[in-house]
């Protein structure tokens, strides 16, 4: 799960992250307020999920309250393009009002959970203000990582590791540390899956700040962080995902025009990938799970059908515990119900099939029933054109 | 031979009381696979579908000589299941559980890491010896006995896989789903050692997908030490960059974890990758036969 920077910034505030003084607003008046608060120059900054923002035209300076209405008034409302919003961009709904800061040095400070080595690992650079991917690639020596021992949590002296690898100054170093693990016990007290200072500033004033603050959540965690979970943004969602989560569908929208629905998730990438390789696109990822009754079928239909590009629909269900009779059947009563007019095709495979075949062809309603993968991937692809 | 498991293996059911864990070991007993017992914390000394049932797995291993546990609990008590059978001296845990807490995990593995014992999974479907023993979810039917290895992190895809080789009279030695989160107890790898030693597999097939490192360090390894043949399928080269797909651990982050990426490495290693989900069989024949 994400959040937006300014939710970010108020989590670092509880666990005594120093960032720059700075308020949300949705409106340029309150804009304006906060601003005049503040009392010195400002950057008034768009508040969507994605990177990329200053490029976009979603990062502005203000001079004084005034200005920081007007750029305010630019801002909220605007539909903001970076590389990571896609072309569709995203609508800005709220913006961040900060102190403008003098900027000495910026550097990088992350924590990712490392899969290999099923650790928490700090990463951190002097090269801050730039993708850290791109560091990594072209001048891998900048990064230096450090791994935490889950037995016994991030210690004193790896901290000042990172500290001292950061070649902050002297008198910041106590400071570093502290900031280090602070964030380390967010992370860890949050169920954070990734955790982004970048950049984490040195001011000309000598005070360490982050500039810019990105936490994930762990989706598997929410139901023990409710606090975090009440920072979602069904906003920044897509739509039709928000959707399918209420039906506890996993759901991803895609681009294509073949829809298909599948049981199991390695399945339904198959299953995308296969319609791919016979020479048409999925237009979404949707795994139904063990339970394919009526209702579930149903919503899954639904919301399929609610993206206008798909032409042809593809059900790829293999049968374990599930009976594939019973599927068949309640694909028949939820085509019934919602009237569905694009060409369907049914593989279902494994308890029941042949069964489940003859229920289908029986049906009255023109499913196209396949019995092979690479047949039924052929059908569908055929029907969307 | 087969691996993990065969006819001799005794499970403890950790969950056995609820509905998952109750339907599944009766289909694991129909399979005949040797379910000697179940736990759940408060109803020790009780009998349940002619189980008997205990408080901890201490005690279930002391009563009936439990060597192996399969866990069916939710997955916010999942990590703590996995530990408490650590700690008895079961020798294997499969946990089917998906949605365990990331973080849970990574206590699991600190837990794990001097003590002997393997975690297959979790959010997998199990293990199976095709006709000896059966642990987990997965359809006993559309398995056979033979000589092909199936390592997968995927649940219905492995069924599709093995539904094809056993359509090809590619019976399999030992199916193992290593399970869809982005840490696990197996990894390739590891499944990979054991089928070297194992004289009755002769081909092994990887059902891989985006997210992590797994399948390019199981391909090093083929390269340098494993002579049987692998054929491998990776799903998800259409997925999109940066989105979960499914899977907690089907995510492509940061620019890595890519289909791509892995089926190259694999290839470029010695490993023939099926282009399609519905080759997967007719390749290992081909392979076997060549």
């Amino acid at each position: 799960m994400k959040i937006h920077e300014y939710q970010s910034k108020g989590l670092f505030k509880k666990f005594s992250i120093p960032v720059p003084e700075g308020e949300v607003a949705d409106n340029k008046s309150q804009a304006g307020d906060i601003a005049k608060e503040i009392a010195k120059k400002v950057v008034v900054k768009a508040q969507v999920h994605a990177g990329g923002r200053g490029k976009g035209g979603g990062i502005k300076v203000a001079a004084n309250s005034k200005e920081a209405e007007q750029r305010a008034n630019e801002i909220i409302g605007m539909n903001l393009v970076t590389h990571q919003t896609g072309p569709e961009g995203k609508q800005v709904r709220k913006v961040l009002i900060e102190e403008a800061l003098d900027v000495e040095k910026e550097l990088y400070l992350g924590m990712v959970i490392d899969r290999e080595t099923s650790m928490i690992t700090v990463i951190a650079s002097e090269e801050g203000g730039v993708e850290i991917e791109k560091v990594a690639a072209e001048t891998p020596e900048k990064i230096i990582k450090v791994p935490i021992d889950p037995s016994v949590g991030i210690q004193s002296f790896q901290a000042r590791k990172v500290a001292f690898a950061l070649n902050l100054p002297k008198e910041l170093i106590r400071d570093g540390s502290k900031l280090v693990i602070n964030l380390y016990k967010l992370f860890i007290e949050c169920d954070a899956s990734l955790a982004e200072i970048n950049p984490l500033v040195i001011t000309k004033d000598n005070r360490l700040l982050a500039a810019d603050a990105k936490v994930n959540f762990d989706d598997n965690a929410l139901e023990r962080q409710q606090n975090i979970k009440e920072l979602r943004d069904i906003n920044e969602e897509e739509p039709t995902e928000v959707e399918a989560s209420k039906y506890n569908l996993s759901y991803v929208k895609l681009d294509g025009n073949v829809g298909c629905m599948v049981n199991g998730a390695g399945l339904a990438m198959a299953t995308m990938d296969i319609i791919k390789h016979h020479g048409s696109m999925p237009a979404n990822f949707l795994d139904v799970g063990g339970a394919a009754s009526v209702e579930r079928v149903e919503n899954a239909f639904r919301i399929l059908l609610s993206d206008k590009n798909v032409k042809a629909v593809l059900i790829n269900i293999f049968g374990g515990i599930v009976r594939c009779d019973r599927v068949a059947n309640g694909v028949i009563e939820a085509a019934k119900r919602l009237d569905i007019s694009v060409p369907i095709v049914v593989r279902l495979a494994g308890t029941n099939s042949d069964i489940a075949a003859d229920i289908l062809k029986k049906s009255d309603l023109s499913f196209e029933v396949a019995e092979d993968l690479g047949d039924a991937a052929q059908k569908a692809v055929a029907a969307a054109q | 031979m087969s691996i993990l498991i065969d006819e001799n293996t005794k499970v403890v059911v950790q969950g056995l009381t609820g509905s998952e864990g109750t339907f599944h070991s009766k289909k694991m007993i129909e399979y005949g696979t040797k379910v000697v017992a179940g736990v759940t914390p408060g109803k020790g000394g009780t009998e349940h579908e002619g189980l008997p049932v205990f408080n901890t797995v201490d005690d279930a291993v002391k009563q009936t000589g439990a060597n192996t546990s399969v866990t069916f609990v939710p997955p916010v008590f999942a990590a703590d299941a996995i530990m408490e059978a650590a700690e008895s001296s079961v020798k294997l845990v499969i946990c089917i559980s998906e949605g365990i807490p990331t973080l849970d995990m990574v206590k699991v593995t600190t837990f794990l890491k001097d003590r002997d014992v393997r975690l297959v999974g979790p959010n997998c479907p199990g293990v199976i010896t095709p006709g000896k023993c059966k642990i987990g979810i997965m359809p006993g039917f559309i398995h056979s006995p033979g000589k092909i290895g199936v390592i997968s992190r995927s649940g219905t895809l492995t069924y599709e896989a093995v539904d094809q080789l056993t359509k090809e009279k590619l019976g399999q030695t030992t199916c193992i789903g290593l399970g869809g989160d982005p840490i696990i107890g197996t990894r390739f790898i590891d499944a990979l050692k054991l089928f070297k030693n194992d004289p009755e597999t002769e081909g092994v097939v990887m059902i891989g997908e985006i997210g992590g490192t797994d399948e390019e360090t199981a391909a090093e390894y083929i390269k340098n030490e494993f002579d049987k043949p692998v054929v491998a399928f990776i799903a998800g080269r259409t997925a999109p960059p940066g989105k979960r797909m499914g899977h907690a651990g089907a995510i492509i982050a940061g620019g890595k974890g890519t289909a791509k990426e892995k089926i190259e490495t694999l290839r470029t290693c010695g490993v023939t990758v099926a282009d399609s989900p519905a080759e997967i069989g007719i390749t290992m024949k081909k392979v076997l036969s060549s």
